[in-house]
């Protein structure tokens, strides 16, 4: 079988989780090599015991120094000197840029947010706010892919995992933006919003008090959101958005709670398997989503439900 | 200076949505306007044109006849020109030829810095203005959440999940930024009256050099197989809180699906 190039991304020095995704759709269609940015040593027994059969560590500086240009380069030599016959990429705003310049560069077709693939190498999406489910294939080139974070559920393969370093030449024009300035964030110590299995929402209803959100969360070992309106209000960080701009999650169970459901929001979650509502206007568009929806104040019924399950865990 | 901004016609999100026969968008059954995220890229050079002197700010789309709509917006808001590549062949291309169609429009115009808003509001791929920075060959500092111009190097701050990135680079370049970068303005009744008297150039495939055969929808490098709209979701269930009875139902329900 051809290669499949996966690439790996790291996430607190771990191997991302939608990478292990991705290892387990690749294997379906190919042999999976996974390409590691910077040093593979941290993670390459983790990739190897997910079927990577051999693992490309790229430790080029132009990569670290310049946005997006230098791994789509990078990828395009890769994919070519392997013949590959297919790169995975991980959906996300940078997964997505790389993936678009490297399509570019191969002149191949270019999936993006697939949800899953099949053998045959055709893809499935959901559009327009999750209403629509569309199947596609790449006709023409080395097909790139970008796969939505919780697409599939992962699964060991044990294969080789050997390490190669590469080496590949970044051209002057791939370093055009400099990466000048950066800046870490703090970690919440909540799950990654996108991976999720649980995640809870808040909106205009909180009144910009996100503590009966998070402490819920907390409870359920959930990720937080918020809806565009909570993030435009100055409330949640605009990393947690829900939405059109900002996430798009799909996880086992989604709790909104004073979130009106406006299409800007329902895009980012409508796919989510099951949806609990809390919110005061009975009339809100969201409830129309619900498997269960509350209509009263999540400011005394949050609370209320966390404590619950404070009682049952004790 | 010139400054041109990406603008795409797209369905509105609030109506009905779907595809027509040949799997492509629909654009017939419901309204169609300015793509939402493109108007805070309009904003974004309005706003440079605002600060500097002699800034033009030209608006340039591809689709059909009705994306007129999108470049009257743009025009309306404040733009000084716009380009419309119109071409019955366009149709049905996929993000790859719309760029390379964009990238050749962008080449023959000749500015000074392409802004793009960060992903359309119908295709939502965000992909494009990072093909359109790789087929110029020039910088693509993207997903701005702030944007600023000094001189001749353009600087913005892009926000990911681990960190804030400052990312500069060079004139030419292409930016795309994102819905945090400000507010769009509304057209003033100025504005309104000014842009019907604003210059609109038409433009086609033959103008571009582009060969039809490269673009459209028997071109395109993806094949859509199926479009299936997603069953209606079935009511759930709704309780009225009433002395505790909401937490009960919620308890309830989070057993049952053993998320406690």
């Amino acid at each position: 079988m051809s290669d499949v190039l996966v690439v790996a991304e790291l996430a607190e020095g771990a191997v991302a989780k939608p990478t292990l995704e991705l290892l387990t759709l690749a294997r379906r269609i190919g042999t999976p090599v996974a390409v590691v940015f910077g040093s593979a040593a941290p993670i390459a027994a983790k990739l190897g015991e997910y079927g990577a059969a051999r693992i490309l560590e790229v430790t080029d500086p132009a990569i670290e120094e310049y946005l997006v240009a230098p791994k789509a380069e990078a990828l395009a030599q890769l994919a070519t000197s392997a013949g590959a016959s297919a790169v995975l990429i991980s959906s996300g705003a940078e997964g997505k840029e790389v993936a678009g310049r490297l399509a570019v560069k191969l002149g191949s077709g270019l999936i993006t947010d697939a949800t899953d693939i099949g053998s045959d190498g055709s893809t499935v999406q959901s559009v327009f706010a999750g209403n629509w489910t569309v199947k596609a294939s790449v006709t023409r080139g080395t097909p790139v892919i970008t796969v939505k974070p919780n697409a599939v559920a992962p699964e060991a393969a044990s294969a080789e995992g050997v390490v190669e370093s590469v080496s590949v030449t970044i051209s002057d024009a791939a370093k055009g933006a400099r990466i000048v300035n950066i800046e870490p964030k703090q970690a919440s110590g909540r799950p990654e919003l996108t991976e999720a299995a649980i995640v809870v929402s808040g909106g205009r209803g909180t009144g910009g008090d996100f503590a009966p959100v998070e402490s819920l969360a907390d409870a359920l070992g959930a990720a937080v959101g918020a809806s565009r309106a909570a993030v435009d209000s100055g409330w949640y960080p605009h990393a947690y958005q829900v939405g059109q701009t900002g996430k798009t999650v799909s996880p086992q169970l989604y709790v909104a709670a004073g979130i009106s459901g406006a299409i800007q929001h329902r895009a980012g979650m409508q796919t989510s398997k099951a949806i609990v509502v809390v919110n005061k206007d009975p009339e809100a568009p969201i409830f129309a989503l619900a498997d269960l929806g509350v209509v009263g104040d999540l400011h005394t019924l949050l609370p209320a439900l966390t404590k619950e399950i404070a009682a049952r865990k004790s | 200076m010139k400054i041109v901004v990406c603008v795409k016609y797209v369905p509105d999100a609030t109506g009905e949505r779907g595809f027509a026969d040949d799997n492509t968008v629909d654009r017939e059954a419901s309204d169609g306007l300015l793509s939402e995220l493109d108007e805070y890229a309009v904003e974004q050079a309005l706003q440079i044109a605002d600060a500097g002197d002699d800034v033009e700010v030209i608006a340039l789309t591809v689709g059909p006849d009705d994306a007129a709509d999108a470049i009257k917006r743009a025009l309306q808001m404040g733009a000084s020109g716009a380009i419309h590549v119109l071409d019955d062949d366009i149709h049905g291309s996929d993000s790859l030829a719309t760029s390379a169609i964009l990238a050749a429009a962008i080449k023959r115009a000749e500015p000074d810095l392409v802004i793009c808003g960060m992903a359309s509001t119908d295709g939502s791929m965000g992909v494009v203005p990072a093909m359109i920075a790789e087929r110029l060959g020039w910088p693509g500092a993207t997903l701005g959440a702030t944007l600023e111009l000094d001189g001749s190097t353009v600087t913005i701050r892009r926000d990911t999940d681990v960190a804030s990135l400052t990312v500069q680079a060079d004139l030419p370049a292409v930016v795309s930024v994102t819905d945090q970068s400000g507010e769009a303005r509304y057209p003033s009744m100025k504005g309104i009256l000014a842009a019907k008297k604003k210059p609109v150039e038409e433009l086609s495939l033959d103008d571009l050099g582009i060969d039809p055969a490269e673009v459209g929808l028997d071109a395109a490098w993806t094949k859509v197989e199926q479009t299936v709209p997603r069953p209606p979701k079935e009511a759930g269930k709704v309780v009225t809180d009433e002395d505790g009875s909401g937490v009960g139902a919620l308890v309830e329900f989070l057993s049952a699906g053993k998320y406690i």
